[in-house]
């Protein structure tokens, strides 16, 4: 059925419902589209003989209610699944199979999605092309060299190759919405709290969100109302009543105020990302919203503030990797402390183990208060800068990324070039705002490029709306030749 | 140069990771040009701004003091690389 690969959640949710296509039928669909992409390895683990009985017993049932009503779904890897394996692409969890569901997930299957498998990312969800991963790097559909950036870079891909009518991922730095713009999809990054951290394997607690990755905005809004909503096991879960963002969903913007940081106009930007800058301002005037020149002053700073406050969880969260309760351990050494050092020194890769060291020295004693106070005083500012901001307007325009997606191993030997992708992204995360990126063209290589909405915290209603009626003005086209089949 | 091989030992030390000798140069350069990185933070005046280290507006709730769970020492070992009956193995640590 190739007339399935140009459907969305949303069409495959109304077909079910309205019994024009059983939940086997589609799931069988993905299943054989997966079963051919092996060339992507945007999968780690696949539950197909699983997802094709939960299909039936879906159609078997009277009652096809729920959001995502027998729709077939694949999800990155960070997320525990009860008795499916959960590595977050790391060797050190290889071999881990959770006996509990993250809070996120089990709503998605409370709605009435099926789990069809885990999709590959960068190991802890620690890099911006998925090529820390210690199951190998995933492919970028729009091009065989090609990164499809990360860390939920297996996700964007899988969803942009049709292996998945939508995915979730998560959003520390970027990890959503660089990976979305690489691949010409959608991908939302909520206000931290909307949706549940209990569950999915912590990288930095301060900053780590789930979100959904969609086909379009109308998938996104879907979506993000099945997971998202209050949870007592999360202490930072915000408590407020669930909003219906799809059925409230409207492209009517006329009169909203959308706001231009001129900080995010930096140097040596290709000229084309400042085209399609202007190209989104000219269809948000035309729809009626109003442009203003805004200022966030602080924003050269989010970059180097991330890069302390990240590793500085990262490296409290990953001190349980010891190898005694759960994970890999070393055969290696003659004591506690060296079964320790040797566990953690096999099982982590590289880009994880430079992450654990700055974050242990930026806490050790004597640069505490340098590093990572300072940091944390730095954030305030950059969190006050967008307090600031939305005083007077209603949401911010920005590129997603500084350039379109580029090629295996070009950035792998300068960590600092690398962790430059998420200068458009990183800002939101330390400021706990909601963010989206949408497809909004090609570059002359003919890759995508994604702009970037922002808003207040739980603001998303307004964003999704914003990028509602920016798509249909956009009519954004993608179309992939398959050549990985 | 903010940090030098020898501060790199120490730091892997302090986070009980094994490091190759081979990798100590290339890992050394990395974490000093990470540092030099985000020292530019230096140039920000911070004097009266406290630290942020929650984004969430909220006090942590109390909440009953019940167990809620219990009776699952089967699934708390399951993962184990090394278990005997009720426990978790690890190399001797009493001579």
């Amino acid at each position: 059925m190739s007339d399935f690969n140009k459907k969305s959640l949303s069409e495959f949710v109304n077909l079910i419902k309205s019994k024009k296509t059983s939940s086997l039928e589609i799931t069988n669909h993905f299943i054989n589209n997966i079963k051919q992409s092996k060339k992507l390895n945007s999968f780690i683990t696949t539950c197909f003989d699983q997802a094709i009985k939960s299909a039936k017993e879906f159609d078997s049932k009277k009652n096809s209610s729920g959001l995502l009503a027998g729709v077939p779904l694949a999800i990155k890897d960070l997320f525990c699944t009860k008795n499916i394996r959960t590595t977050a692409g790391s060797k050190i969890l290889e071999n881990f199979i959770p006996t509990y569901e993250s809070t996120v997930t089990n709503n998605l299957w409370s709605e009435g999605a099926i789990l069809l498998g885990k999709l590959n990312c960068d190991e802890f969800a620690m890099g911006s092309s998925n090529e820390t991963s210690y199951f190998g790097n995933t492919i970028n559909p729009v091009g065989k060299d090609l990164v499809p950036g990360g860390s939920s870079g297996g996700s964007a891909s899988a969803l942009a190759a049709n292996l998945t009518p939508a995915t979730i991922g998560t959003d520390t730095g970027g990890s959503i919405r660089q990976p979305a713009s690489f691949t010409g999809t959608v991908g939302l990054k909520p206000t931290y709290g909307l949706c549940s951290r209990w569950g999915i394997v912590a990288f930095a607690s301060s900053l780590d969100q789930a979100g959904p990755m969609t086909k379009n905005v109308e998938d996104c809004a879907l979506l993000l109302e099945a997971m998202s909503g209050y949870d007592e096991k999360d202490s930072t879960s915000i408590n407020k009543k669930k909003e219906n963002y799809s059925t409230n969903l409207n492209e009517k913007i006329k009169g909203l105020k959308i706001g231009i940081p001129k900080e995010y106009r930096i140097e040596n930007m290709p000229q084309e990302i400042d085209n399609l800058w202007k190209k989104g301002i000219d269809i948000l005037k035309k729809s009626g919203a109003k442009i203003v020149d805004i200022s966030l002053p602080h924003t050269k700073y989010a970059l180097p503030t991330y890069y302390i406050v990240a590793p500085a969880e990262a490296s409290s969260n990953l001190a349980r990797y010891d190898g005694v309760k759960y994970g890999y351990r070393s055969k290696k050494g003659k004591n506690l402390i060296e079964m320790y050092e040797n566990t953690r020194g096999e099982g982590f890769g590289d880009e994880v183990k430079r992450r654990v060291l700055i974050g242990t020295y930026v806490l050790s004693s004597g640069y505490y208060d340098a590093y990572y106070l300072k940091a944390q005083r730095v954030r305030q500012l950059i969190k006050n800068d967008f307090d600031q901001c939305f005083k007077e307007v209603d949401a911010i325009l920005t590129p997603s990324t500084p350039s379109s997606a580029f090629k295996i191993g070009e950035k792998t030997n300068d960590p600092i070039s690398m962790y430059l992708n998420d200068i458009f992204t990183v800002p939101v995360n330390l400021a706990g705002i909601p963010a989206i990126s949408i497809p909004a063209g090609h570059d002359k290589k003919g890759y995508p490029l994604g702009l970037q909405l922002i808003s207040r915290a739980l603001n998303e209603q307004k964003i999704l709306n914003i990028a509602l009626a920016m798509e249909k003005n956009i009519s954004f086209k993608q179309s992939l030749d398959r050549w990985w089949e | 140069m903010s940090i030098d091989k020898n501060q790199v030992k120490k730091v892997a030390k302090l986070s009980r990771i094994s490091l190759d000798d081979s990798k100590l140069d290339s890992l050394s350069k990395d974490l000093d040009s990470i540092l030099n990185f985000v020292k530019e933070l230096n140039k920000v005046d911070t004097n009266k701004i406290k630290p942020l280290s929650s984004i969430v507006d909220k006090k942590l709730e109390p909440r009953v003091d019940k167990i809620n769970d219990g009776q699952i020492k089967k699934e708390i070992l399951k993962n184990s690389p090394d278990k005997n009956e009720d426990f978790f193995i690890v190399p001797k640590v009493v001579e």
